[in-house]
């Protein structure tokens, strides 16, 4: 795993990634997530869903990157990945964090696969200002692989981070239970690495339907009440 | 300094806003020490310019509306972030949230002057970034007691201006004003205090020429 890599996936890079709870958020306001014992099996739920959507999405993103390309193709992957998430509220939520992403990755020289992240992010840009979060996230990670990691991994630890500020589980405990998924959260990384030649049409579409109703709740619930992050 | 004597030493001069972009101010400071209702005064006494509001309450509804109810500002002009429960990350270690709301605002209002920018109710020690803001406020109020200039903090020491607020419940509170000027005055090495009801002068003159002074 690169540096470059490394930085992308630490929770203090600057990418708006901790205003994002997967969820966690709305399960823990319906009682749904209480203790410490409901955690790991959210997580996992995560990881093979929306982790491997973003795994393998920003994958196919670091594959184009540093591939000879036509014109288009980043409008193919942002409405192939739309066409993969069903929920409008995990849509936003994707993209509100694509641009946050895209703006701290802009201010940074990143040298990346085809050494010129910069006219690559631009590029993207310019099929949609708003991208989703994977597809930036492969555009700046520099490797199809580290890519692949970095967005299985951000899938987990988003929402056990937000477990510990929502419900004030025992950090310690949680990073326990991050610790422990990392061969699945290798396994899902490599499965997204061998989708990331393919055509965008042909990528997979692993989705939860539970986590898609609560990112709609969410939102529902924020105009009425308040939430305090953005998914 | 510089340590690097191969290098000219950096220029210590506050760098003026980009030329074209609204100026952007903060306001911080500790839960109910009355930042929204300066924020409000603020709208109110500078009616005349071109201004918008980013809150980062958790009730994020509740500021809007208040505003919105003293009729100082269309709800337009309000955009609301949402922390992750982490009031200070979201003005300091990563701005990008707030940083897209003032951007949709400029969007919206190309004639801006001025974005407003108030933070969640947080600690003595958060303070706001100076890739997010231009210039901040930092307000404390006097019900929190006369220690608390004393204390010190980076948001008291150094903000910009930092105002001591709710004077007016110095007797009820037995908070002596004295002391908490003194306190803020030495911890501050020259910054300016304001001393302010807004019970007394509900429009903020002295913070509102502030600003004024920073278009
Ligand atoms: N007596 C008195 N009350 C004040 C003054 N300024 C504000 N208040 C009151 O203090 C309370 C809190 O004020 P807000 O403006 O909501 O405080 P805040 O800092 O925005 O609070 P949070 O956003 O919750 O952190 C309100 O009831 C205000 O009316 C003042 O100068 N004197
Ligand atoms: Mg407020």
């Amino acid at each position: 795993m690169s540096v470059l890599a490394m930085l992308l996936a630490d929770s203090r890079f600057p990418g708006g990634g901790h205003v994002h709870s997967g969820g966690l958020e709305e399960a823990a306001a319906r009682g749904l997530l209480r203790a410490e014992a409901d955690l790991p099996p959210f997580l996992t739920a995560r990881l093979r869903t929306a982790g491997l959507l973003a795994a393998v999405f920003a994958a196919a993103s670091a594959h184009a990157a540093g591939s000879p390309r036509g014109d288009g193709v980043w409008d193919v992957l942002d409405a192939e990945l739309d066409a993969r998430t069903p929920s409008a509220a995990a849509r936003y939520a994707s993209r509100v964090q694509g641009k946050a992403f895209a703006r701290a990755v802009g201010v940074m020289v990143v040298p990346s696969v085809d050494g010129d992240c910069g006219s690559t992010l631009r590029a993207v840009l310019a099929a949609t200002p708003r991208p989703h979060h994977a597809i930036v996230l492969g555009v700046a990670a520099g490797s199809v692989a580290g890519a692949a990691r970095v967005a299985a991994y951000l899938a987990v630890s988003g929402p056990a981070s937000a477990a510990v500020r929502l419900l004030g589980l025992d950090p310690l405990w949680v990073n326990g239970v991050v610790a422990g998924m990392v061969d699945e959260v290798e396994a899902v990384a490599g499965e997204a690495v061998r989708w990331a030649g393919c055509a965008p049409a042909e990528l997979p579409a692993p989705s939860s339907p539970g986590l898609d109703l609560l990112a709609e709740e969410h939102e529902r619930h924020h105009r009425e009440e308040v939430r305090l992050f953005v998914s | 300094m510089s340590f690097d004597p191969t290098v000219a030493e950096a220029d210590r001069h506050d760098q003026a806003p980009a030329a074209g972009r609204a100026v952007r101010i903060g306001v911080g400071g500790p839960v109910g020490s009355g930042k929204t209702a300066l924020v409000a005064a603020l709208c109110r006494a500078l009616a005349d310019v071109d201004l918008a509001v980013v809150t980062n309450d958790i009730y994020t509804t509740e500021d809007a509306e208040f505003l919105r109810r003293a009729g100082v500002l269309d709800p337009a002009r309000i955009e609301a972030v949402r922390t992750g429960c982490c009031p200070h990350t979201a003005i300091r270690d990563d701005i990008t949230a707030n940083l897209d709301a003032v951007d949709s605002l400029a969007e919206r209002f190309p004639g801006l002057r001025l974005v407003i920018i108030e933070s969640g109710g947080d600690n003595l020690t958060a303070v706001f970034s100076r890739g997010l803001v231009d210039h901040q406020i930092f307000v404390v109020d006097v019900a929190g007691g006369d220690k608390v200039p004393r204390k010190g903090g980076p948001g008291v020491t150094t903000a910009d201006l930092l105002v001591i607020n709710k004077t007016d419940l110095a007797p009820l509170v037995g908070a002596d004003l004295g002391v908490m000027s003194g306190d803020a005055h030495r911890v501050r090495n020259g910054l300016p205090v304001v001393l302010q009801s807004l019970v007394d002068t509900p429009d903020a003159p002295a913070v509102a020429g502030w600003v004024r002074d920073r278009l």
